[in-house]
């Protein structure tokens, strides 16, 4: 059996906004294992995003222990969590999240330069990175020249620039076109193939069908977790054309 | 992350918004240059008064004798003679601190030429007065101890009365004067020394041998010195000293008792030059003060447009965050930028400041003197003021929750 990535025990996260204490996650145990590629999906408030903050380091829970690749995550201060989202983590977003009137380089190598990775060995990462997503010929090209799918390339590129041993994935095609998003799960897929873990949060069942594993969620619990068959995700034409271009 | 790729991050921020950057910097730019031009021009006029009373002699000390009193009116300084010769040369002998001493006696005659006629200040006076009052002579010679001891009839003309009696640039050495009706011949011409700081023209003035003038005009040379003396110190620094020294020296000739007023009075010249110059310098300061109090307006204006910079710039921190910066980089990646557009304004200030020194001073042809620290010190003064005012819109930056900045719209 595989190590685990990422160990969740009894974890909850209250927030006190108003009168009311609201119990966004309550008492969830999760594992995930090396080289799974797992949905987290329920519908808006069941506290998937929490739980998504939570395990990307971005946020600390209020009780229960996180462990993440052996470290235990629920005690750091914010500069050893931004430590631990640099060099274990790699983040996707709905949003894509690119910085504006940046080039699709300099956007991929951003987390290298806060990880204090050399200018030259930092590039050609970042190239690799790019060449990886299909994006070896728009490495010049700022953000707003570029397609949906192809800026959230760049912010997969981004995410794995690192070698993280998770990625994390918010609603990754939740702003693109059916067509897209299965050329974005397709590199999803690659990534998990070469034994990157990957967690993806959705409230698209069709997007679900890519993982090997789904985890419901409602009220801030665990509902179902089962293990199935992940769907192939084939790319289409117009991600080959991009990919043989590089 | 290094300091060179932060000022990079820091200078494309701010190059993005090239007139707010500008605008955000033209306080620091307008304190520094204010800063600059006005210590120039303060300088300058210290220079200046400075120079007029080095002319003047910052060792030189002048004693005067004593005052009248009759039926209760009291005449001033001077009006009653109690310096004696004897007096003068217990000064010039036996007080260490005194390197040469003359006397002067002054009044007002006029000088006569060939063709023409001039009223000046005809001094009696030895030949150490030239040396007193760092006076070289142009032409000819001084009086010299051979005059005074032969009361010989040479004078030493200033400029002024050389041009008013025989033109400029000429050289009047040999001619014969009359002063009053005493005739006389020009022995030497003073060397051009300009006005005093009171506008008075030091180069309107004769001089001849103390001794032909108190003959000539005095009547008879007695036991009292019918004027002033004027005395060197050995260094501006012993002036005080000598002071102490002559008036000890003075109230046990003249057999004065403790408590008992000084029947003379001595002038200390750098004390007068001290007033003027602190009378500049607190211009000076005054000024400067006006300049620091916008370089401060001008810090607040940076620390405004960094706080709107942090706001619109949320979601970039957010980004920043979830990839891996630390807090520390962002504080850094801000205050970095805050202290780019200070120290750019300084920059340019200083370019400014000199700009206008140099402008005012050929303008006006006011004295100016650029000193490299108050550059330095301004330069500096305006980083200080980035990082002051950058700090707290940088330290908000760096505190943002990352998921609050990722959400940020």
């Amino acid at each position: 059996m595989a190590d685990p990535v990422i160990l969740l025990t009894d974890v909850t996260k209250v927030y006190r906004t108003g009168d009311v204490p609201l119990r966004a996650l309550d008492g969830v145990s999760l594992r995930v294992d090396e080289g799974e590629c797992i949905a987290i999906m329920g519908s808006s408030g069941s506290g998937k995003s929490t739980l998504m903050n939570i395990v990307g380091c971005l946020d600390r829970p209020t009780t229960g222990s996180y462990v993440l690749a052996g470290s235990h995550v629920s005690g750091m201060s914010r500069s050893e969590l931004a430590k631990i989202r640099n060099h274990v983590l790699g983040f996707v977003f709905q949003q894509f999240n690119l910085l504006a009137r940046t080039t699709a380089l300099e956007n991929v190598e951003l987390p290298l330069e806060y990880a204090g990775v050399g200018s030259r060995v930092r590039r050609r990462r970042a190239t690799e990175a790019l060449q990886r997503v299909g994006l070896g010929n728009r490495l010049a090209h700022h953000p707003n020249q570029l397609s949906g799918g192809q800026q959230q390339r760049v912010a997969i590129a981004r995410a794995i620039v690192n070698a993280p041993k998770v990625i994390l994935a918010d609603e990754p095609t939740g702003a693109l076109d059916s067509r897209t998003s299965i050329d974005v799960m397709a590199i999803f897929q690659e990534l998990w193939r070469s034994g990157i873990t990957v967690v993806l949060v959705t409230h698209e069942a069709d997007v679900a069908a890519f993982a090997s594993r789904v985890i419901m969620m409602r009220d801030g619990r665990v509902v179902s977790d089962r293990t199935q068959e992940a769907r192939r995700a084939v790319p289409t034409q117009a991600s080959a054309e991009d990919g043989a271009a590089a | 992350m290094n300091p060179i790729q932060t000022l990079r991050v820091a200078l494309r921020a701010i190059t993005r918004n090239k007139l707010r950057a500008f605008l955000t910097t033209l306080g620091i730019v307008i304190g520094v240059g204010a800063v600059i031009a006005m210590m120039a021009i303060g300088a300058g006029a210290k220079a200046r008064v400075e120079e007029a009373f080095a002319a003047m002699g910052t060792n030189v000390l002048i004693i005067l004798p004593g005052s009248t009193s009759s039926g209760g009116v009291r005449g001033g300084f001077g009006s009653m003679p109690t310096l004696t010769w004897d007096d003068l040369a217990a000064i010039r002998n036996d007080v260490a601190t005194v390197k040469m001493a003359a006397p002067t006696m002054r009044s007002s005659m006029p000088v006569v030429s060939e063709e023409n006629n001039w009223t000046t200040s005809i001094t009696g006076t030895s030949p150490e007065y030239f040396d007193i009052r760092n006076w070289p002579i142009a032409l000819g010679v001084a009086i010299t101890q051979a005059d005074l001891d032969g009361g010989t009839k040479a004078i030493v003309l200033g400029q002024t009365v050389v041009d008013k009696l025989y033109g400029p640039n000429a050289n009047p050495v040999g001619q014969s004067v009359r002063v009053g009706s005493t005739p006389f011949q020009v022995v030497g011409v003073a060397s051009k020394k300009g006005q005093s700081a009171t506008g008075q023209d030091y180069d309107d003035a004769a001089f001849i041998p103390f001794t032909t003038y108190a003959h000539k005009v005095q009547g008879g040379l007695g036991k009292y010195l019918q004027g002033q003396v004027m005395v060197a110190a050995t260094s501006a620094d012993t002036t005080l000293r000598a002071q102490q020294d002559i008036t000890a020296v003075l109230r046990d000739r003249h057999h004065l008792a403790p408590g008992e007023e000084d029947d003379f009075s001595i002038r200390n010249l750098s004390e007068i030059a001290g007033a003027q110059q602190q009378g500049t310098e607190t211009m000076t300061m005054l000024l400067a003060s006006v300049a620091a109090v916008s370089l401060l307006v001008g810090g607040i204006g940076i620390m405004n447009i960094m706080l709107v910079s942090v706001t619109e710039r949320t979601r970039e921190i957010g980004i920043r965050m979830a990839v891996g910066a630390e807090p520390h980089h962002i504080l850094t990646q801000f205050l970095i930028e805050a202290l780019s557009l200070s120290v750019a304004g300084g920059l340019i200030g200083v370019a400014a400041g000199v700009g206008t020194a140099l402008w005012l001073a050929g303008r006006f042809h006011w004295p100016m003197l650029i000193q490299p620290d108050v550059i330095t010190v301004s330069v500096g003064f305006s980083a200080l003021v980035g990082i002051v005012f950058g700090i707290y819109p940088a330290r908000k930056a760096s505190q943002l929750d990352p998921i609050d900045a990722l959400r940020f719209e």
